[in-house]
């Protein structure tokens, strides 16, 4: 007994240790996290974010020194809070709260303070910076922006959030991230990589020299310059030309499928959303519901085509063979479904593919529609056959651009109208309204500028993008440098381009001809509806325009949707003559045009819902 | 005997076991105080070169400890208990303070521990005076004796103050019941100290309550034949009842506020988290580091000079009492469950090598080392991994520092010595 009972204890012994030591070195351990160790420091060295510059070479975006007031609550030592309160320019209860929040996030860790002073702040608090233990002053660089314009394709950078840290390790407190727009899409690009530093800390916080000799330690990785496909002056001159009016513009080389421009109007100047003042301005853009400025309508706002939808009809009846060019359809004035009458805006007469497309002639398209459908033996199938060309356009799903954000836009199939109607209750007479492109098709301005690039191109387009070059280097991603091909066949798309180049000749758009530049173009003017106090009320048309020139050989195709502006050759149309002017001639001949563009605005026209009064909807004069 | 027999009967596992902690140990202690200045091994102005040295002199040690004739140690365990004794007593006078504890010599080139002489010389007293053919400890009088000669340097080291190096000499209380004093005094011993966690745990109320019921229980089962002894029993009663309370009056009125907080933290007293973690921070810092840094080795270790915690010097006393939490660190589990299996292996087969003693004394001294060493493991090794409180004495063979290797050395080795002689029941 007395003899075992030594050897029992020294065993017990070593079962409890071993027990304790699993418990703390197998169980209770986590990778730790250098970040994490209180033995380790890491000093982050960051690189200047990329600048970016327009297609050619104009810069867009650059870097301005910034400072920030940095805190490491534990090494706070107790202040003189008036003075540093007034040298930084908040009062008590912000500090307290700041340095609080600080805390919270980590005792241990810096936290800014106070972001981004001004020069004359940073001059004034850096001499008496010393007295303040705990207190650094951090530079780092802002955006600065060489242009008024392009917020929305540019977007705006901000401070990562407790999302972003918990989704991306990379990024920690104080950090800033792109949000919107070129900014969020090429973050990792213009990013760069930060360079760290580990540095072993003593207990009592102080460095004792590089952490493993600094083999960890890695080098900034410069953030690339880029350059997009935007072309600087033709973005700011539509953006002056979008002056008091709502609505997108999208601009695209048919050659390429670059982004020439792209402008949501209402917009802001970018420089709001930097400094100080960033949180107030962003707090008023952002509450501003009903223009909604930072909402990007060039690639959110989808609405009815309008008439330009007309020419992809007459390609799919050519396709098809359900028509040829020359085959005649009599409008009066309109055409019936049913015993329905609906209007038409041509004047009326016999009609070929031509003229119903330079008159922009309902009946011609509301026949062109029936003729397709009554070459299928079901309506189902002819829906198909449809759809499946529609969508080779790029119409009805996301286009695939690098940006962000965006809408897929609609084009129904014989699902959603199966689901709206009930299975067989349909027919071509009741979705007659897709032929004209109102209905139930919505699409985005940047998928009718497409649109109109593919028609440009005679059947193909590139997917639509932003970014240009890396560093100097064109960028070779197939997804971009790969033709897009349609399902219409070449020889079909001439017969619709001469009708486009008439509506500029003798057709709706003939007071918008450009001297010397051969146009091709097609108006729309769309109905819309909201509710008012919960009626439905019809609006102003919608003024809705689509052009690509030269006709042979197209530098440019354009799309552009003004709300609530009318007849499509009025607002849109003179845009859209305009834009092509000053991006193929480099100045306007059509001074007239873009006087009455720049002085007339359409907020009488947006306040009438709003005023709550009864109002006249599509008023003649203008 | 000649130096050759010696070498061939020496056990060599103890002494491979030896070689192999005190090389571990060293292994720690450079990479606890290693900096970049200075990276010769050899330099002595540093703590790990140092240790080098005194390592040096502990092998010169064991070649004079092995050469020396076996019966001189009974024969002068007398004189040198002695010794010690008065070097306890002349630090009183002649002590060199450091870090508030009177317990060295400076004897310039280094400095001398008596009390870890006094470890070595306890030992082979007890073992002498036990070992004596006229010593009974069945008489009072032998085991007040044998209680003494533990006692006297306990109580000598207490007010330098080192309670911890003191406590190390009751663990010798262990040789007396190996030699047959009765188990009972062990079984009160353990009574005590379970009521006093007990109190301080539940408070003496539940103690008086559990101690109603085992009564009740006792009547309500008893056996016709068995008679309960009812007077002891209200006396042992009593006496459990009154020891509980004044464990509640030395705990909160004698006891200082840092020895509270010690318990509190030990057997967690404190309900509320927040203020359990500030001890934890304040109180418990060494062991929350010391834990922290265990913890953060996983299974593998950061590698050898490659522990952070270790190298930004977060555990306090890392190369001394803390030693094994580097261990932790760099080495991980891997590692710490190698020093415990070394430290058991050696313990095991060092109560072998007692057992198969002839000579008593042999056999007494050799369960005086092993209770000196093992009670050392035992409450550095638990108290570094937060399994029992702060008592600072370091852990033999690993901690930093002369004369506790240069005495833990001899003290085996003397052991070690008498065990080549194990065959002859006199010398």
């Amino acid at each position: 007994m007395r003899k075992i009972l030594l050897s029992s204890v020294i065993i017990i012994i070593a079962i409890t240790f071993l027990g304790r030591l699993s418990y703390l070195q197998i169980f209770s351990f986590s990778t730790e996290q250098l970040m994490e160790d209180p033995a380790i420091k890491a000093i982050y060295d960051y690189p200047e974010r990329g600048y970016i510059y327009d297609r050619n070479g104009k810069l867009l975006v650059g870097n301005d020194p910034a400072y920030d007031v940095m805190v490491i609550p534990r090494e706070v030592k107790p202040l003189d809070t008036l003075e540093f309160c007034s040298l930084l320019g908040i009062d008590k209860e912000q500090l307290i709260d700041k340095l609080h929040k600080a805390k919270v996030y980590s005792p241990r860790l810096p936290s800014v303070l106070v972001p981004q002073l001004s020069k004359q702040d940073y001059a004034k608090l850096q001499e008496k910076m010393r007295k303040y233990k705990g207190f650094y002053i951090q530079k780092r660089s802002l955006r600065y922006y060489d242009t008024p314009s392009a917020a929305n394709v540019l977007g705006y950078i901000s401070e990562v959030n407790e999302g972003d840290l918990a989704v991306n390790k990379y990024y920690v407190q104080g950090e800033l991230k792109g949000r919107t727009g070129v900014e969020r899409y090429y973050e990792d690009l213009l990013r760069g990589r930060k360079g760290v530093q580990y540095i072993q800390k003593d207990r009592f916080n102080r460095d004792i020299g590089p952490y493993k000799n600094g083999t960890l330690d890695t080098l900034p990785e410069q953030g690339k310059q880029i350059s997009i496909t935007i072309d600087k002056t033709l973005q700011e001159y539509g953006e002056l030309l979008m002056n008091g009016k709502r609505g997108g513009i999208v601009a695209l080389e048919p050659s390429s499928g670059e982004i020439l421009s792209m402008i949501s109007g209402p917009t802001y100047d970018p420089a709001l959303l930097v400094g100080r003042e960033r949180s107030k301005n962003y707090t008023e853009l952002y509450y501003d519901t009903i223009a909604n400025p930072t909402w990007d309508r060039s690639i959110h706002a989808q609405q009815p085509p309008g008439s330009p939808f007309k020419t992809l009809n007459a390609l799919i009846a050519l396709q098809e063979g359900a028509m040829s060019e020359s085959t005649t359809i009599q409008c009066y004035n309109g055409f019936y479904v049913g015993k329905k009458k609906r209007g038409c805006h041509c004047g009326g007469g016999m009609r070929d593919m031509n003229k119903g497309i330079y008159m922009s002639c309902n009946a011609y398209f509301a026949g062109t529609f029936r003729k397709i459908f009554e070459k299928f033996e079901t309506t189902d199938e002819a829906m198909d056959v449809w759809e499946k060309h529609m969508r080779s356009f790029g119409l009805g799903d996301y286009l695939g651009y690098d940006l962000p954000f965006g809408q897929k836009g609609r084009i129904p199939d014989k699902e959603f109208y199966d689901k709206w109607y009930g299975d067989n209750r349909w027919s071509s007479s009741t979705i007659i309204s897709n032929s004209i492109g109102q209905g139930e098709i919505l699409a985005t301005p940047v998928q009718l500028a497409n649109m109109t690039a593919a028609i440009a191109n005679r059947g193909y387009y590139f997917t639509p993008h932003i970014l240009k070059k890396i560093d100097g280097q064109e960028i070779t991603e197939p997804k971009f440098t790969e033709a897009k091909h349609t399902t219409i066949d070449p020889k079909h798309f001439e017969v619709v381009v001469q009708g486009m180049a008439d509506v500029y000749s003798k057709g709706t758009a003939r007071w918008l001809q450009v001297p010397d530049i051969e146009i091709a173009g097609k108006t729309g003017t769309a109905e819309n509806f909201t509710k008012i106090n919960g009626v439905r009320t019809q609006l102003t048309d919608h003024s809705v325009f689509v052009a690509f020139a030269p006709v042979d050989n197209p530098k440019i195709a354009i799309a552009v949707y003004i709300e609530n502006g009318y007849f499509g050759s009025r607002y849109a149309g003179h845009i859209a003559s305009l834009m092509i002017e000053k991006y193929l001639k480099g100045e306007i001949s059509r001074t007239d045009l873009e006087k009455r563009m720049l002085e007339k605005t359409l907020e009488d026209e947006y306040a009438k819902p709003y005023s709550g009064e009864e109002f006249k909807i599509n008023e003649r004069v203008w | 005997m000649s130096g050759r027999s010696i070498l061939k009967r020496i056990d060599w596992l103890s002494v491979l076991i030896y070689l192999a902690l005190v090389f571990i140990g060293w292994i720690n202690i450079y990479s606890s105080t290693f900096t970049e200045a200075h990276s010769s091994i050899f330099d002595f102005s540093t703590l790990y070169g140092k240790q080098l040295f005194f390592i040096g002199v502990s092998l010169i040690a064991i070649v004079v400890v092995l050469a020396l004739e076996v019966n001189f140690y009974e024969r002068f365990s007398s004189l040198l208990y002695l010794i010690s004794v008065v070097s306890l007593l002349g630090l009183f006078v002649f002590g060199k303070t450091i870090a508030g504890a009177t317990s060295w010599y400076d004897l310039g080139f280094f400095n001398l521990q008596p009390s870890e002489l006094a470890k070595v010389a306890t030992a082979l007293a007890l073992a002498k005076f036990l070992s004596d053919i006229q010593t009974d400890l069945k008489q009072r009088k032998d085991q007040l004796y044998a209680l003494l000669i533990i006692i006297i340097p306990a109580i000598l080291i207490i007010p330098q103050p080192d309670p911890g190096s003191a406590l190390v000499f009751f663990a010798l209380i262990f040789v007396i019941f190996r030699e047959g004093l009765p188990l009972y005094y062990l079984a009160i011993g353990f009574s005590f100290i379970l009521i006093f966690v007990v109190t301080l745990m539940f408070g003496t109320v539940w103690l008086v309550i559990g101690l109603v019921l085992f009564i009740i229980l006792l009547f309500a089962f008893k056996r016709k034949t068995l008679k309960i002894p009812i007077i002891p029993l209200a006396i042992t009663s009593i006496i459990i009842i009154l020891f509980s309370l004044s464990v509640n009056f030395v705990f909160n009125s004698v006891f200082e506020q840092r020895h509270r907080d010690r318990f509190s933290l030990w057997l967690r007293l404190e309900d509320d988290p927040a203020k359990l973690e500030q001890i934890r921070k304040t109180i418990g810092y060494n062991t929350y580091q010391s834990e922290k840094a265990i913890e953060s080795g996983g299974f593998f270790g950061k590698g050898f000079l490659e522990g952070t915690r270790t190298k930004g010097d977060f555990v306090p006393e890392q190369h001394t009492d803390y030693i094994f939490s580097t261990v932790g660190e760099e080495w991980g589990f891997v590692g710490t469950a190698t020093v415990i299996l070394l430290f058991s292996i050696l313990f095991l087969r060092l109560i072998s090598l007692a057992e198969r003693q002839k000579n008593a004394f042999s056999r007494m001294y050799g369960y005086g080392v092993i209770s000196i060493l093992l009670i050392h493991y035992f409450i550095n090794i638990g108290m570094v991994i937060g399994v029992l409180p702060t008592i600072g004495i370091p852990l033999p063979f690993f901690s930093y520092g002369g004369s506790g290797l240069l005495f833990f050395t001899i003290l085996l080795f003397i052991f070690l010595r008498l065990d080549t002689n194990r065959l002859k029941e006199s010398f």
